[in-house]
């Protein structure tokens, strides 16, 4: 909008500009508020006077807060990071990985970063703020309530890491193997102007809009009773399906299907045909010319994609609650059992304390992954 | 491509969701004509207690259920015609509420009440989202360079974020010593109850998911704004159209495609409704469709899932899907038979 023909008046941009931070409020508030209580006693947690919950007084009179001191080195901490992060890693991952396996090295570098910035900031910091603390006066005075000892709660007492370890078993089968399955189907699809393809386009268009208590209406007899109509096949050690992690990434990564072809499908239709055909001159079959030629350019798609297949997988309750047993259970069906039982406010702010903890990955995913997740959103949408 | 290449990338794609979408699908279907219980044998129990002289004794038929010799339950399975449809329409009893001009009794029915209002549901987001969505795309579009990254970052958190997670913290800030609901009871003067009545939570849902979808339908918007003909506008201005004008006659119609994607998508989603009722906590006054066929598959008190009831419950669920499909799939068969 360069041209000042269509310039806009002064007032205009400002009522929308205001608006526009009222959306943000809205947008983020409950999100920061159960953060906020996340971090307080219960009393401060349900507190009526909103000013009271973000600085806790109990929950400082309890001995528990962070002074100024501790809240500008947590900043610092953090933005060190954000800032090692954005500069230096990609072209550490650059000078580091071989030719092919960059998104390996990415993976790599992600799982060190993530690890460097837990000990730094749970193991260094705490004990290098108990020794200054005390040293410098006013500005080592807790100032602001908060609280750990929920998320302990959550995560030693009530054996929410083991939910977090099945949660991590069910998104990794899903992403890894609907994005194996989908780029094969999406490039072939791609690549056939058939009729065939166009059907198999069109059922997968109506198994997306399924509702899928219907299709877990489907497997539940099937699963339940697995090993007697496995053993003939099996023998004596027929699994029961049901309540394994495998069948549910199964049937995830089925549920997923649809959209996945969808979606590769139009990022396969983005990369010219010219590229696969030259090889083909050169003596390719398709599948090498897939892996030579088309593997190597084909991941900003492939990356989009699996954010979405993970999504998918980490988000889900209806699938997961139904089809797994207490001892596999996610987070997500986990909290929804959390919250039936509560009963006092302690058990409710635990509860809030579970739930940004699983909140927590998909904040960081939005940051690292922002241009993916939107360019994913519109690529299905722009070309109708 | 010949055939055999084309089998070989799409085989195993097509071999799952036949393997876990068709013939689920299909078994559904046919477990809706079927009921599966246990057997139930009569046997003459004689019971009896000490008494003087003689023993007092009663004899009674119990009916129990027949074992196996591993000691489990043996079920059998029998064709029902309609029944469990029956079952879960109570068309009975809705005709006779409906017939007297009872509203309350009839959406007393669990069915018809969840019918009713994921209609309503569905039909009032629809709207809101996309006036939403519309809204705050213009407002990131009007907004400067600077600040359209971390707006569009903190825009992107409610679509993110776990469905179920996001409607509990919406349903923690109105619990009933929730912040809202003391900032309402400040505001209004008076006690405010959100959970203690059906309308007010059939707000919050809508509410909940407004918010969450709201931010998909912006980022679309966004995306088409992009691509609007400057110089449409340009000679729109010159024509003398004022700013309303040109976003009615420009603007929109450019965006006309993305509409009907948008409202497409969340008429499917929304008719889906599900984790709403789980985050609220709201089966008690609220429920959808999705949730019926949900709480039939959930084992009650004695174990047993109602599966064919469930069954019943999803192919009628699937009447809406079907219906809401036919347009989608006929542009879908338009454009191919444009595109070639």
């Amino acid at each position: 909008m360069s041209s000042r023909a269509l310039q806009q008046p002064l007032g205009l941009r400002l009522t929308s500009a205001s608006f526009l931070a009222i959306w943000c409020l809205v947008a983020a508030f409950p999100i920061f508020w159960i953060v906020v209580m996340s971090f307080k006693s219960p009393v401060d947690a349900y507190d009526p006077n909103a000013l009271n919950v973000i600085l806790g007084p109990n929950t400082l009179a309890a001995g528990k807060g962070l002074s100024i001191l501790d809240i500008v080195l947590g900043i610092v901490v953090i933005w060190v990071t954000i800032r090692l992060c954005a500069r230096k890693l990609p072209g550490m991952v650059r000078s580091h990985a071989p030719g092919g396996q960059v998104v390996f090295g990415w993976i790599i570098a992600g799982l060190v970063a993530v690890l460097g910035f837990l000990v730094v900031f749970f193991a260094i910091l705490p004990v290098v703020l108990n020794l200054l603390n005390p040293i410098l006066g006013p500005l080592g005075r807790d100032v602001i309530g908060m609280t750990p000892e929920h998320y302990k709660t959550v995560w030693i007492d009530r054996g929410f890491s083991n939910n977090f370890k099945n949660s991590l078993i069910v998104t990794t089968g899903v992403v890894t193997v609907s994005l194996t399955v989908g780029t094969l189907a999406g490039y072939g699809l791609a690549r056939s102007g058939s009729t065939l393809a166009f059907w198999i386009l069109i059922i997968a268009l109506i198994f997306r809009a399924l509702p899928h208590s219907v299709l877990v209406a489907g497997y539940l007899p099937v699963f339940i009773s697995s090993s007697e109509w496995l053993s003939p096949v099996l023998g004596e050690n027929a699994p029961t399906l049901y309540g394994k992690p495998m069948a549910v990434i199964a049937v995830l990564v089925a549920i997923n299907q649809p959209f996945t072809i969808w979606m590769l499908r139009s990022f396969f239709q983005n990369i010219p045909a010219e590229l696969d055909e030259a090889a083909r001159v050169d003596g390719c079959s398709h599948f090498q010319a897939f892996r030579r030629v088309i593997m190597p350019v084909m991941w900003p798609g492939v990356i989009t994609t699996g954010l979405f297949s993970f999504l998918l997988g980490y988000n889900d309750f209806l699938v997961t609650s139904l089809l797994l047993d207490a001892q596999n259970q996610t987070m997500v069906p986990a909290i929804a059992g959390m919250f039936n039982r509560e009963t006092t406010t302690t058990d409710q702010v635990v509860a809030v304390a579970a739930a940004v903890s699983i909140t927590a990955p998909l904040f960081f995913l939005v940051m690292a992954f922002q241009r993916q997740i939107v360019s994913g959103l519109t690529a299905g949408a722009v070309k109708g | 491509m010949n055939f055999k290449t084309f089998a070989a990338f799409v085989g195993p794609s097509v071999f799952m969701m036949l393997l876990f979408i068709a013939f689920p699908l299909a078994t559904v279907f046919k477990n809706s004509f079927y009921v599966t219980q246990p057997v139930y044998e009569t046997v003459v129990a004689e019971t009896c207690t000490p008494g003087f002289l003689t023993q007092t004794c009663v004899t009674e038929e119990k009916s129990i259920p027949r074992l196996d010799e591993d000691g489990e339950i043996v079920t059998t399975t029998s064709y029902v015609g309609l029944q469990s449809y029956g079952n879960v329409l109570e068309l009975g009893r809705a005709w006779e509420a409906l017939s007297q001009g009872s509203w309350a009794a009839f959406q007393s029915i669990d069915f018809w009440k969840a019918l009713r209002f994921t209609l309503m549901f569905t039909l009032v987001t629809l709207p809101l989202v996309l006036g939403g969505g519309l809204a705050i795309a213009l407002m990131i579009n009007n907004a400067s360079r600077l600040v359209k990254g971390p707006v569009i970052f903190i825009s992107l958190l409610p679509f993110i974020i776990t469905p179920v997670i996001g409607a509990l913290s919406i349903n923690w800030l109105f619990r009933g010593d929730g912040i809202l609901t003391a900032f309402l009871e400040w505001y209004l003067a008076r006690d405010v109850a959100m959970f203690a009545q059906a309308w007010t939570i059939e707000v919050l849902l809508m509410v909940y998911r407004v918010w969450s979808v709201a931010p998909f339908a912006a980022i679309v918007f966004y995306a088409g704004l992009q691509t609007v003909n400057s110089d449409a506008l340009e000679s729109a201005v010159i024509d003398g159209a004022s700013r309303w004008q040109r976003l009615k006659y420009v603007v929109i119609p450019h965006l006309m495609p993305l509409i009907v994607f948008i409202s497409m998508i969340h008429l499917m989603d929304a008719y889906r409704a599900f984790e709403e009722v789980v985050g609220f906590s709201s089966q008690g006054y609220v429920i959808t469709l999705q949730w019926l066929t949900y709480d039939f598959l959930v084992p009650d008190e004695a174990g047993n899932r109602s599966i064919s009831r469930a069954s019943a419950s999803a192919m009628l669920t699937m009447i809406g899907i079907a219906l809401l499909l036919i347009p989608l799939l006929r542009r879908t068969w338009r454009d191919h038979k444009g595109g070639h």
